[in-house]
């Protein structure tokens, strides 16, 4: 095998046009990902979770997308057909999103749902579809599979769905898996321990994740690097456990505005928004 | 959660005699507030004093009118609907010969129009923007537009006029008039029935028009429903998570956001079929279609109440009858109405 990373970005642009004009989502990103845990932290509409769906090309029609490279594997995603695309996602790539209430199939149960990802990709009849199913959902930890399996997803609590979105999507078994925002719909409760399970299950299976997320100190414990994004632009890329190192002022300022259990603070500084920050750079 | 289910159905079963006694009490008020004397419609005008008083009390008049509308209901339940001046028939006997009639025209027209218009909506939603949505929605708008009577009109001139590929109007030609045995009322089916050929491909060449056109008039509506329910459907996470599995956009289409579509779409494709089938009245007077529409019509136009009154009671019942049964569906296709 190369050393060549899995994933490998350089200069990724995206635009939205629309009826008032351009939307400039994305901004030059680069960055490139091995079998390792990429955390994409920023603010809503820094672009981040775009990125993630342009490595998959799931952005709409109207979208305007280029990039000097975009490839995953072998493959140039902007030039791939669409056939090509379609052996990549779900099989290669898989894409977990924020809320199960909207991004699971209200009219399918979700054994169907899990069954339809294996049998998108593997020639398996019906009874062996309906055994991984059980077994997948068993391997994200929900102790009564028949129950879920045959429920409907508004049936299941908010934790259990993304445990069911999670089954659906590591059952081809991919090499990536971009979780966009997992937890953010979830109870505080219930997020800690669907982050444990996707860490869990991304470590046994050897996989590389990307996780996209507003929750800058969550990242930088659960990912190996994170790279911060404002205004379609990736500020800074730093090992996680050097967060605290960070140089750039968008990173510092996120850091210094968190509030701290042990420390005493006397007031939260807010963040002051630098425009030197979006300057083109070399 | 079965409790539920069956509480749930328990409700919709106690609102139909609810509703019935609704539809009842509307006719019966109809039927009072009309500037229609229905004494004078039977004993004529130029009856003497006497005999209007007469026949003014055997027929209840003279009761008050909580007794009366107690005994229209005693009728209506025992299948009653009283008697057409114009025919001299039973009004039930009228309904029946007229209505299989149009009961054949509009479930040929919601069948062709659903099909249709399903399969253009979807189209035009998939390809949103593009020439073909464009040429669908102009097209559409022709139906929805156009008045049906032009339509009629325009279909006669073409096809039979000048073009003379289909019969003229009227429900089957003049040499197979009554040589088949009426078992249903439907021709086509009649003429099926009875291994008739001939019969059966005259009795679908008179039908092709009347519901070609009802066809087009209801399948553009259904057409843009469909369109903009996909629209909503497609722009939805599960549609996205759908495609990050990496299914054929057949699939995603038809498997995942159709299927959530079709839930609305029953509702709209049953209360169009409940309007074609309390009869198509321009459609049936331009092809001479001796339908429920003619039937209520004519009745109207010759003061005939009681005709009148018993189709729109019958019209009400189909409307609850397929509201119920929309009602029905829904919940069959809907997981989360369970």
């Amino acid at each position: 095998m190369s050393t060549a990373p899995l994933v490998e970005v350089k200069n990724l642009r995206v635009d939205f046009p629309s009826a008032t004009g351009v939307t400039h989502a994305v901004r030059g990103v680069s960055f490139s990902l091995g079998k390792e845990k990429l955390g994409i932290v920023g603010e809503s509409g820094s672009g981040k979770s775009v990125t993630g769906r342009a490595l998959m090309r799931l952005l709409p029609a109207s979208t305007k997308a280029q990039a000097d490279v975009l490839r995953f594997g072998e493959t140039d995603i902007l030039h791939a057909s669409e056939r090509q695309m379609r052996a990549l996602r779900g099989r290669r790539i898989g894409l977990i999103l924020q809320d199960p209430k909207y991004s699971l199939n209200p009219v399918m149960t979700a054994g169907a749902q899990i069954a339809e990802a294996l049998r998108a990709h593997r020639r398996i009849g019906r009874r062996e579809a309906r055994e991984a199913s059980l077994d997948l959902l068993e391997g994200v930890k929900i102790r009564d599979p028949r129950r879920v399996h045959d429920a409907y997803p508004h049936e299941l609590s908010g934790g259990m769905g993304q445990r069911v979105m999670i089954a659906m999507m590591l059952a081809p078994n991919p090499e990536l898996l971009i979780a966009d925002e997992p937890t953010s719909a979830l109870d505080a409760s219930v997020q800690a321990e669907i982050l444990r399970l996707i860490e869990e299950l991304v470590d046994t299976r050897g996989m590389a994740l990307m996780l996209i997320s507003h929750d800058l100190p969550l990242v930088s414990h659960f990912c190996d690097r994170v790279a911060v994004m404002y205004a379609g632009q990736v500020m800074e890329e730093l090992p996680a456990a050097e967060l605290h190192k960070a140089t750039h002022g968008y990173t510092r300022g996120l850091l210094e505005c968190l509030p701290s259990l042990t420390e005493r603070r006397p007031r939260l500084p807010t963040l002051n928004r630098d425009p030197a920050w979006l300057a083109p750079r070399p | 959660m079965l409790k539920a289910r069956l509480g749930a159905l328990a409700a919709t079963a106690a609102s139909i005699p609810i509703t019935l006694l609704g539809l009842a009490l509307v006719t019966f008020f109809i039927g009072r507030v009309v500037p229609i004397d229905p004494v004078l419609a039977v004993v004529g005008d130029r009856a003497p004093a006497d005999v209007v008083e007469r026949a003014r009390i055997e027929m209840g008049l003279d009761q008050p009118l909580y007794v009366q509308f107690w005994r229209y209901l005693g009728d209506i339940l025992s299948g009653d609907l009283g008697r057409s001046v114009m025919t001299s028939n039973p009004v039930w006997q009228d309904i029946a010969r007229f209505f299989p009639a149009t009961f054949e025209l509009a479930t040929l027209a919601i069948i062709v129009a659903a099909i249709l218009g399903i399969g253009l909506g979807v189209l035009a939603a998939t390809r949103q923007g593009s020439w073909v949505d464009q040429a669908v929605r102009v097209f559409c708008l022709a139906g929805h537009s156009l008045p049906v009577f032009v339509l009629g009109l325009i279909s006669l001139l073409v096809f039979y006029a000048w073009l003379g590929w289909l019969p003229g109007p009227g429900r089957q030609g003049i040499i197979y008039q009554d040589m088949v045995e009426t078992r249903t009322g439907l021709l086509t089916l009649d003429a099926a029935l009875a291994g008739d050929w001939p019969a059966f491909r005259d009795a679908m060449a008179h039908l092709v028009q009347p519901a070609g056109v009802l066809a087009f008039f209801s399948l553009a509506y259904i057409a843009r429903m469909t369109r903009a329910f996909m629209l909503a459907e497609l722009r939805s996470e599960y549609v996205t998570t759908a495609r990050a599995k990496g299914l054929s956009s057949a699939r995603i289409v038809w498997r995942h956001a159709f299927r959530n579509t079709a839930v609305p779409l029953v509702t709209v494709i049953f209360l169009t079929y409940a309007g074609l089938l309390e009869g198509a009245v321009l459609t049936e007077t331009i092809f001479a279609w001796p339908g429920l529409g003619q039937y209520l019509t004519v009745s109207l136009l010759n003061a005939d109440m009681n005709a009148v009154l018993g189709a729109t009671l019958v019209v009400g019942l189909i409307y609850v009858a397929l509201n119920l049964l929309a009602d029905l569906l829904y919940r069959l296709m809907d997981p989360r109405t369970r």
